[in-house]
């Protein structure tokens, strides 16, 4: 659902572009779209969630009051060991030549499939300060509640060919993340933040010159930013320019990447190696030294045996267990207490058909929370609940719009089950044979003309009657029936 | 009273012979009266008073701990709560640590009374102790006291005295070796410097100032001191102590180094600082056994091994000959004297110069002068206040090293000199392992290549220099972190000390010190007889 939206956006806006740059093509005789690949490098900080510091006991709470969560470690007095620098796991990182699998659209038939994406290394960082120099009042300030944080640096190869693709595989990541545990994934709050290296070249010539956007904070900025820099290196290469190995910043306002041309080019950190840290041992069930107490000894086969189920095997589960489409699938995965909602209607009903059950949860309760801009976590709907609807829709005793009403309801008073809300209301479906024959006679009886067209072989108006039908039973008539009922009428 | 050791003036508190109140008004007396030999930075007489009180009123309490109302002084790179810690730098002149660290903590816990923190080089770089914001420290052997001068005829009643000297260097003077030097053209005195960078350490212990003392030793900055004034000067094993607290010049080599007038009360500190700290994870888990010295201790039957790498250019004859006597009567007592070859030495003082500048550099990083310690007034960016706050306050040994570790540090330079200089410690650190696993248990050297050099001699060169010549014995030991002692063997031709040391195997020790112990008692060095001294009679 996230990836089409952005997948939407994105055209939009590369229309928008396009149209702006193709101009200057345009006057050559040229055209642009075919002749360019675009080839990307995403390089992502995630916040580890730890209630302290890597290297101290300092609180990682978010937007706590500015240099509150600073030890003196973080302030790197004298004699506080390892500080005063930055630290990372340049030279040895914790992981090397990894892969992530994840979905994303197929840019022609929007399909979702299956994409792996090569890591080329993971490693452990620590977070910087923030500082701020006043010009106006001639003074620098200087925030230290993130120095010393500690972050997972994951840099994938440079593989991505769209926007899309990078978007959606962050979006895959920040689900692996969150479903292990290890970072909350929140990209408006900087919890995980995204570098991506883009550069363009034409089909099968050697990489581009690439330039690096630094700290994207949201996976719209992501896209938004690599469209961008796509269009921007295009236009540069297509004038017979020459782009710059440079770090660049987006802008949100003008939605346009701008050269951070004297903070960041050509840096030499200067690294050396930390001898107050030793060294970080990683252990596998088959080099676990012997006689070394356990609490000191991080073995990853036993890590790897107490991981969650990841969002892959999740989908793998739904689409065997339920039958249910890659991007229902996905859905869910994304949608993790709408998934846990679903699994508990679906064990504790006798459901015929556990479509009716996806569907409700996803094209009417998720479809209604969005449209009310909230979380489904956040909207008070029980599994209770949403059971119920799916009983009542499936026994026919709600059409789908009677659904949406209750929904209506029950998103202001949670307190409700949706029984008490039909009853208090009034919203049975009719299903009575008699009931309906009548209303269906007067239908006919009111509409002789349609009922003339209908007969002379326009079926196209049967709908119009129905609705004739449901408008007078404001709509809470069993459909079905009243279908039924209306070809017999009208067919003898 | 200064003539005993801890363990023996412990005894005396115990049985209320005498009280820490007492001794700590000693120590203050004899403070004040070395005033001009400029030791320390911070003096804390009035708190040290009350914590003598307090050790009197524990001890009566039944305490027996042996450390209670024993005088001790830190070195001024040792964070200590709500007392200045400056590393004798301008930088650091108002900082005043929150926190004490680890080994302060360690021994104040255990009622030690604090009396001072001592005068050293500006962030521990340097050899002699002359190149600190305070100005230099003054040898107290052959040292004559303004007080005896005057008495004399000829001396000049209108020299500036040393004293005043002392006094303007606490107030920042700028101790560039060139305005020191013009100082001294009106001092008719010559004197020794203490050696360094924990000279103020060294001599606050060989003045009796206090009985114990910390500085730190990196490249030999605890044993050259010790050497040149007479003292016992103990570099620990690396990883036995912990540095949590002590500002780091380099921090795969830096140890607390620890300042006693006697092998056994080296042993008594070293015993009440050694173990695991979570603060430093560099040091060991396992559990330190308190190091016990037999009364008579003997070296019968100890393997020690005579490097001949350190027979180097300069070595003086006096300290050729003790070495060589040493040799003979440790020999002459019952152990195996080899010599043996550790042939990378000459390439340690190079690859130290440069690990040291890398350290330096990043180390370094820290003072922007924005969270404390020295803030310029440029503020027109940060960049150029943090440049201006650095080059106000560090001098220019500082900056010089903060230079070329930066330069080394460089992507094109990084093969060629960080990490070609951390093949070459390997080399080193394997010298000393094959050594050991020949079936040497010891390494006997000299510390320094002489006695203490007059302090006009030794600033007319700069400190670059000087460390090349002066670390060139003590150094290896730092490459390699193996437990290194200087002991006072005997007064050199011009009556100066001559130190010298010995290198024992990791975490091991018991062994070096008992040894240490037996040639002290061997050796029966005689310690600065101070009164003599002072009054001159």
């Amino acid at each position: 659902m996230v990836v089409r939206l952005f997948m939407r956006q994105f055209q939009h806006n590369l229309i928008r572009q396009l149209k702006r740059y193709s101009k200057r093509a345009a006057l050559k005789g040229e055209r642009l779209e075919s002749q360019w690949e675009t080839v990307i490098g995403l390089e992502i900080h995630a916040q580890i969630s730890a209630k302290s510091k890597l290297f101290s006991g300092s609180g990682t709470t978010f937007a706590s009051p500015i240099n509150s969560m600073v030890s003196f470690f973080d302030a790197s007095l004298p004699g506080t060991l390892p500080a005063g620098y930055q630290i990372t796991q340049q030279r040895c990182p914790l992981a090397k030549d990894g892969h992530v699998e994840y979905l994303a659209p197929d840019e022609v038939h929007r399909k979702l499939v299956l994409k792996r994406a090569r890591l080329t290394q993971l490693q452990l960082e620590q977070d910087s300060g923030k500082s701020l120099h006043d010009v106006e009042m001639s003074h620098s300030l200087i925030d230290l509640n993130r120095a010393g944080i500690g972050l997972m640096e994951i840099i994938t190869e440079p593989e991505f060919c769209s926007a899309v693709e990078a978007a959606s595989f962050v979006r895959e990541l920040q689900l692996i993340l969150q479903v292990i545990g290890v970072c909350d994934g929140k990209m408006e709050e900087g919890s995980l933040r995204v570098d991506a290296s883009v550069s363009v070249r034409r089909p099968s010539e050697p990489l581009g010159i690439r330039s690096e956007i630094k700290n994207l904070n949201s996976i719209r900025h992501l896209m938004r930013s690599i469209e961008f820099e796509t269009l921007r290196q295009i236009s540069i290469l297509e004038s017979g320019g020459q782009v710059l190995n440079e770090t660049r910043a987006y802008d949100v306002e003008t939605g346009e990447t701008v050269s951070m041309r004297d903070k960041e080019r050509l840096h030499d950190y200067r690294f050396m190696a930390e001898p107050n840290l030793p060294p970080l041992r990683l252990y596998t069930n088959d080099t676990v030294p012997n006689g070394v107490p356990s609490d000191q000894i991080i073995n990853v086969d036993e890590l790897r045996a107490m991981l969650p189920e990841l969002p892959n095997a999740k989908r793998e589960r739904l689409k065997k267990q339920y039958g249910l489409s890659v991007e229902h699938s996905n859905v869910f995965v994304n949608e993790p207490t709408l998934l846990e909602c679903f699994e508990k209607i679906v064990a504790n009903q006798n459901l015929q058909n556990v479509k009716i059950a996806s569907n409700i949860c996803i094209n009417e309760v998720l479809a209604a929370v969005n449209k009310k801009n909230i979380a489904f976590s956040a909207s008070n709907l029980s599994a209770e609940s949403v059971g119920e609807l799916v009983e009542l829709v499936q026994d026919e005793v709600i059409s789908l719009l009677t659904l949406r009403k209750i929904l209506e309801v029950l998103l202001q008073d949670s307190s409700k089950l949706p029984k008490q809300v039909i009853e208090e209301r009034g919203w049975h479906q009719v299903s009575n044979e008699t009931a309906l024959e009548n209303i269906c006679c007067q239908v006919i009886a009111a509409n002789p003309k349609v009922v003339d067209d209908y007969r002379d072989g326009k079926t196209k108006v049967f709908n119009y009657l129905i609705g004739e039908v449901q408008k007078k039973l404001s709509g809470q008539s069993n459909v079905k029936a009243v279908v039924r009922i209306m070809k017999q009428k009208l067919d003898t | 009273m200064f003539a005993a050791n801890i363990k023996q003036v412990a005894a005396l508190m115990q049985n209320g012979q005498l009280s820490a109140k007492d001794l700590c008004e000693l120590c203050i007396k004899r403070m004040k009266r070395i005033k001009e030999l400029n030791v320390f930075i911070t003096e804390m007489p009035d708190l040290a008073l009350n914590s003598a009180c307090a050790a009197d009123r524990r001890i009566k309490n039944g305490s027996g701990d042996i450390l209670e109302g024993i005088p001790i002084a830190f070195k001024d790179n040792f964070s200590t709560a709500g007392i200045r810690t400056s590393c004798a730098s301008r930088m650091l002149k108002g900082y005043v640590p929150p926190y004490n660290a680890t080994v302060v903590e360690k021994l104040i816990s255990r009622g030690s009374v604090l009396m001072g923190k001592t005068n050293m080089d500006e962030f521990a770089m340097g050899c002699g102790s002359v190149d600190g914001a305070f100005g230099p420290v003054r040898n107290p052997w052959k040292y004559r006291f303004e007080a005896t001068r005057r008495d004399r005829p000829g001396a000049a009643q209108s020299s500036p005295s040393a004293a005043r000297i002392a006094d303007r260097g606490r107030q920042f003077h700028s101790a560039s070796p060139s305005q020191c030097l013009d100082v001294e053209a009106d001092d008719s005195a010559e004197w020794f410097i203490a050696g360094g960078s924990s000279g103020g350490s060294a001599v606050s212990v060989a003045s009796g100032a206090v009985l114990a003392a910390l500085g730190s030793d990196t490249g030999g900055s605890t044993r050259n001191p010790a050497s040149y004034c007479g003292v016992v000067g103990l570099k620990p094993t690396y990883g036995l102590l912990s540095r949590h607290g002590l500002i780091p010049l380099v921090n795969s080599m830096d140890v607390p180094g620890i300042l006693t007038r006697s092998v056994d009360d080296a042993v008594v500190i070293l015993n009440a600082l050694a173990g695991h700290d979570p603060k430093d994870s560099t040091t060991v888990f396992e559990p330190f056994k308190p190091c016990a010295l037999p009364d008579v201790a003997s070296i019968k039957g100890l393997k020690i091994g005579i490097p001949q790498e350190y027979h180097a250019p300069g070595l003086s004859s006096d300290m050729k000959d003790s070495w060589q006597h040493v040799a003979d009567i440790v020999e002459n007592a019952g152990a195996t004297v080899k010599r043996v070859s550790l042939p990378h030495t000459a390439l340690s003082i190079v690859c130290y110069h440069v690990l040291c500048a890398c350290e330096v550099a990043s180390n370094m990083a820290r003072y922007d002068g924005l969270e404390y310690g020295h803030r310029a007034k440029d503020e027109s960016s940060t960049e150029s206040l943090y440049a201006a706050s650095r080059h106000e306050a560090f001098n220019n040994v500082v900056r010089g090293r903060i230079l070329a570790g930066n330069y080394f540090l460089l992507k094109q330079n990084y093969d060629r000199y960080y990490v070609q200089a951390q093949r070459v410690r390997r080399l080193i650190s394997q010298d000393f392992w094959n050594t050991f696993r020949s079936g040497i248990d010891i390494l006997l050297t000299p510390t320094v290549l002489g006695d203490a050099p007059s302090y006009r001699w030794f600033s007319k060169a700069d400190n670059r220099t000087r460390t090349q010549e002066q670390d060139v014995f003590t150094q290896p030991a730092n490459m390699a972190g193996i437990p290194a002692i200087s002991l006072p063997v005997a007064l050199s031709s011009n009556g100066l000390p001559l130190g010298l040391q010995l290198l024992g195997q990791p975490f091991k020790e018991q062994q070096l010190l008992t040894a240490a112990k037996a040639i002290e008692q061997l050796v029966n060095f005689r310690a600065l007889d101070f009164d003599k001294l002072l009054y001159c009679d």
